[in-house]
C-alpha cells in the first residue's frame, strides 16, 4: 500500500515544480514587451566607422544587385561589415515578428505595405525624420504614394527601394483573330467590357476568354475601387470604405464581367490561376503587375504580348507597392544601419538595381533601364502609372480583413450572394477588427 | 575477483516474489538518468507546451509578444463562433471518410498476404510510396489530377459521358477531394500495420478451417478478420487522430488563395489561420485546447469500445 502513495507523492511534487516554473517564466515573458520608443535620430557615421550590421532581405535572385550595392557602399565606408541575410517569403515574417518580440531584428531589413503598420505602429522601426531634415534623404524623388503607404500619422518610417504597379497586358494575336481593336491609352471601363464579351463569343470554341478577374485586390478589384471613386480603407486606416456606393461600384465592375461570359468563373480561376491562362494564349486581357514581365517573357506568346494602361472608370487610377528599406529601432549599430539606409536610397544604388534588372527602382529617372528590358512591349506604362497611382490599401492589421475578402468577395463576383449585400457583411467585419 | 563479487549478491537475492520492482528500488537514480534525454526532450517539447498553450488560451496577445489575463473570454467567444462548428463538421467528415480506408486496406493487405503471390514486395512498396512521399509533393500532383477544366479526372470522366465537377473550387466536392488523397495517402501505411498483424496469425488455423470446407471468404471473416482485431484498432486509432490533424493536406491541395478554404477548413486550418494569418494567439491556443480535448475523449472512448469488438487473446 505505501509504494503506490509515495510515487503519486513524487509526481505530485514534479508538477507542482513544473507548474511554479511555468508562473515564473510567464512573469518573465510578460516584463520583456516593453521597447524605448524610437526617436528618429540621425547623425552622418564618420567615414571610419567600424562595424558589423546586418541586411535582411526575402529575395534571392536579388542578391547579386544588392552585393554590387554594397561593395559600392563599402567604397564610401570601408570598414562596416554588411552581412546579407536572405529569408525565403514564406518565412521572412514569422521570423521577424519573433525578431521583433525579442528585439534581436536586422539592422536594416526589408518591409512592405501590409506589415508595416504592425511594426511602425509598434515602435519596433526607426523614423527616417532625422534622414530627411538633414538632407540625406529627399522623400520627393520617390513616388509619393509609396512615401504615404510608409507613413503614419505624418512621420515616414521607410525609404522606397522599389515599385510595382498594375497594368493591361494583352495577346495582341487573340485581338486579331477576333477582330477587335487593341486597348489604346484612354480606353473606359466599357470600351474594355465590349472587347473581353466580344473575344469571349467569337473564341469560345477554342475556349479562349476575353479577360480574368477579381481573384484579388491587388491586381483586380482595388484597381476598380478607386476607379470608381471609392476606397478600401481610410486614409487614416480606423474605417473601412466597403460600405461605400462607389465601392461597390468597383466590385460589381467583376460581377458583370464574369456574368457576361467575358472572363472563366471564380471557380475555373482557381482552378488555374489567371496568369496561366494568360501565357498559354487562352486569354486575351490580364490585369496584373509589371511583375508579369518575366512570366510573359517565358512564355511562348511573348512576341504577341503587350501591355496598356488600365481601363479607366470615373477616373484613372493603379495600385501601387513597393519594399521599402527599414532600420531596426533596437539595433545596435543604428549609426551604421542609417549609412547603409542612405547609401541604398541614393540616385546611384538606385541606379545600379535597375540596370542589374532586380526591379523597378524607386527613385526617379532610374527605370529606364527596366522599360528597355523588353523592347517590344510598351513597359513605359507602369512607370506612368505612378503619376495616377494610390497606395495600397493597408492598416495596422491588414492580415486580418484581407481574410474576410477572400471569404466573403468571390461569393459577390461569382453571383450567389449581390455586390452590394457582400460589400456591407465585409464592412461590418472589417470595421470589428479595425476597432480593436 | 571483481566480476565474480558483483554476480554473487545478485544470485543471492533473485529467489523473490517481484524482482522487477525490487530492481527497480535497488537500482535508484540510475534508471531515471537513463531515460532522462528522452523524458527531458518530452518534457520540455510536448507536456511544457501544453501547460504553457492552457495558460495561453486565458490571454489575450500583443502582436509582438506580451499578454494579459482575459479569463474565459476566448472561450466564450469560441464557441459562439460559426467557424468552429464548420471546421469541426469538416474534420468530422473527412475523418469519417478516411476511415472507410481501414476495411479496404484490411481487404488489399490480406490479398498481399497471400501465399504464394509474386511480387509480393513489389506490390507493398507501390502501396507504401504515397505514405513516404512529402504530402505537398503529393498535393501538387493531385491538384493538376483534379483541375476542372483540363485535369485527368474529369476528363476520364468526360469518356463515361460524366460532366465532372470543379473538384478542388467547389463547397463541398473540395472536403471529398482533399478526403479521397487522405484516403489513398494513409492505406499505405494502414496496409503496412495490418500485413504484420497478418503475419501473427498461426498457419495451422487457415489449415484447420480449410479442412472443415471454410471457403476462401469464410476465412477471412472467421479467421483473419478476428485474430486482426488489435492490429486493426491500433490502426483505427492512429488513423483517427491524424485525421483529426488535417492540415497540410488541405493547405496544399486547396491553395491558399482560393475562395472555398474559409468554407473547407478543417480545425487545424481554423487555428493556423486564428494563430499565425491574424495574429490572435490566445484565441488560438484556445482553438487549440478545444482540439486537444476532441482527440482526447475520441480516444479514450475508442479505448473504452475495443473490449466489445477487439480479440486481444
Amino acid at each position: 500500500m505505501k509504494k503506490p502513495s509515495t510515487r503519486t507523492a513524487a509526481t505530485r511534487t514534479a508538477l507542482g515544480l513544473v507548474s511554479a516554473l511555468g508562473v515564473a517564466a510567464l512573469v518573465a515573458g510578460c516584463s520583456s514587451g516593453s521597447t524605448a520608443a524610437p526617436s528618429g535620430d540621425y547623425e552622418a557615421a564618420a567615414k571610419d566607422l567600424a562595424a558589423e550590421i546586418t541586411y535582411g532581405v526575402w529575395d534571392q535572385t536579388q542578391v547579386d544587385a544588392i552585393d554590387a550595392n554594397i561593395a559600392e557602399f563599402n567604397k564610401e565606408y570601408p570598414n562596416i561589415d554588411v552581412n546579407v541575410n536572405v529569408t525565403p517569403w514564406d518565412s521572412y515574417w514569422p521570423k521577424l515578428q519573433t525578431q521583433a518580440s525579442s528585439d534581436t531584428l536586422p539592422d536594416l531589413f526589408w518591409m512592405n505595405g501590409p506589415n508595416f503598420q504592425t511594426y511602425g505602429g509598434a515602435g519596433k522601426i526607426e523614423p527616417i525624420t532625422g534622414e530627411v531634415d538633414a538632407d540625406a534623404i529627399d522623400p520627393a524623388n520617390y513616388p509619393e504614394a509609396l512615401n504615404d503607404l510608409y507613413t503614419i500619422d505624418g512621420v515616414q518610417y521607410g525609404v522606397p527601394k522599389d515599385y510595382d504597379t498594375i497594368g493591361l497586358w494583352y495577346n495582341t494575336e487573340i485581338f486579331e483573330r477576333a477582330g477587335v481593336d487593341v486597348p489604346t491609352d484612354d480606353w473606359t471601363w466599357e470600351d474594355f467590357d465590349s472587347a473581353a464579351s466580344a473575344i469571349s463569343a467569337s473564341l469560345a470554341s477554342e475556349g479562349i476568354y476575353g479577360a480574368a478577374g477579381g481573384m484579388d485586390g491587388q491586381t483586380s478589384y482595388y484597381n476598380t475601387i478607386f476607379q470608381a471613386g471609392g476606397e478600401v480603407i481610410s486614409d487614416d486606416g480606423t474605417e473601412s470604405g466597403y460600405d461605400s456606393e462607389a465601392t461597390e461600384a468597383g466590385l460589381q465592375f467583376w460581377t458583370d464581367l464574369i456574368e457576361s461570359g467575358g472572363s472563366p468563373s471564380i471557380q475555373q480561376l482557381s482552378d488555374t490561376p489567371a496568369i496561366q491562362w494568360f501565357t498559354s494564349g487562352k486569354l486575351g486581357m490580364l490585369w496584373s503587375g509589371s511583375w508579369s514581365r518575366t512570366a510573359v517573357a517565358e512564355s511562348e506568346f511573348a512576341d504577341v504580348i503587350d501591355v496598356a494602361p488600365l481601363p479607366q472608370g470615373e477616373e484613372q487610377a493603379t495600385v501601387i507597392h513597393g519594399v521599402s528599406n527599414v532600420v531596426a529601432a533596437s539595433g545596435k549599430n543604428k549609426e551604421a544601419a542609417q549609412a547603409l539606409q542612405v547609401f541604398l536610397a541614393s540616385e546611384a544604388a538606385q541606379q545600379q538595381q535597375g540596370d542589374m534588372g532586380a526591379v523597378i527602382p524607386a527613385y526617379a529617372g532610374t527605370q529606364q533601364a527596366f522599360v528597355d528590358s523588353a523592347p517590344n512591349v510598351n513597359l513605359q506604362v507602369f512607370v506612368d502609372a505612378t503619376e495616377y497611382a494610390r497606395p495600397y490599401p493597408v492598416s495596422a492589421n491588414t492580415a486580418e480583413w484581407n481574410a474576410f475578402e477572400t471569404e466573403l468577395l468571390p461569393d459577390a463576383f461569382a453571383g450567389d450572394v449581390s455586390v452590394g449585400e457582400a460589400a456591407k457583411s465585409l464592412a461590418e467585419k472589417m470595421n470589428t477588427v479595425l476597432a480593436k | 575477483m571483481t566480476t565474480g563479487s558483483t554476480i554473487r549478491p545478485a544470485r543471492a537475492k533473485a529467489p523473490r516474489l517481484n524482482p522487477g520492482r525490487a530492481a527497480a528500488r535497488r537500482d535508484g537514480f540510475w534508471p531515471w538518468l537513463f531515460v532522462l534525454p528522452l523524458l527531458g526532450g518530452i518534457g520540455l517539447f510536448y507536456l511544457w507546451p501544453i501547460i504553457q498553450t492552457f495558460y495561453f488560451s486565458f490571454t489575450e496577445w500583443g502582436v509582438f509578444g506580451g499578454n494579459t489575463f482575459t479569463g474565459l473570454d476566448n472561450y466564450v467567444r469560441l464557441f459562439a463562433d460559426s467557424q468552429l462548428y464548420s471546421a469541426l463538421g469538416n474534420t468530422l467528415l473527412y475523418t469519417a471518410i478516411v476511415l472507410t480506408g481501414i476495411p479496404i486496406a484490411v481487404y488489399l493487405a490480406s490479398l498481399l498476404n497471400t501465399p504464394g503471390l509474386r511480387f509480393a514486395s513489389f506490390y507493398r512498396v507501390l502501396f507504401f510510396l504515397p505514405y513516404v512521399a512529402m504530402p505537398t509533393a503529393v498535393a501538387m500532383v493531385w491538384r493538376i489530377i483534379f483541375n476542372g477544366d483540363f485535369g485527368i479526372l474529369n476528363y476520364v470522366l468526360s469518356l463515361v459521358g460524366i460532366d465532372g465537377p470543379y473538384w478542388t473550387s467547389t463547397p463541398g466536392f473540395a472536403m471529398l477531394a482533399v478526403a479521397i488523397v487522405g484516403l489513398w495517402s494513409s492505406l499505405g501505411f494502414s496496409m503496412i500495420i495490418l500485413a504484420a498483424g497478418l503475419k501473427n496469425i498461426p498457419p495451422e488455423l487457415y489449415e484447420a478451417a480449410e479442412l472443415d470446407g471454410a471457403t476462401p471468404w469464410r476465412r477471412f471473416t472467421s479467421v483473419t478478420v478476428p485474430l486482426l482485431t488489435p492490429s486493426i484498432f491500433f490502426v483505427l486509432i492512429i488513423t483517427t487522430i491524424s485525421s483529426f490533424q488535417l492540415f497540410d493536406l488541405l493547405y496544399a491541395l486547396l491553395g491558399s488563395s482560393n475562395p472555398v478554404l474559409p468554407k473547407s477548413m478543417s480545425l487545424v486550418y481554423f487555428f493556423y489561420s486564428q494563430g499565425f494569418v491574424s495574429n490572435d494567439k490566445g484565441y488560438a491556443a484556445a482553438i487549440a485546447m478545444v482540439i486537444f480535448l476532441i482527440i482526447g475523449v475520441v480516444t479514450v472512448l475508442q479505448f473504452r469500445f475495443q473490449k466489445r469488438w477487439v480479440n486481444n487473446d
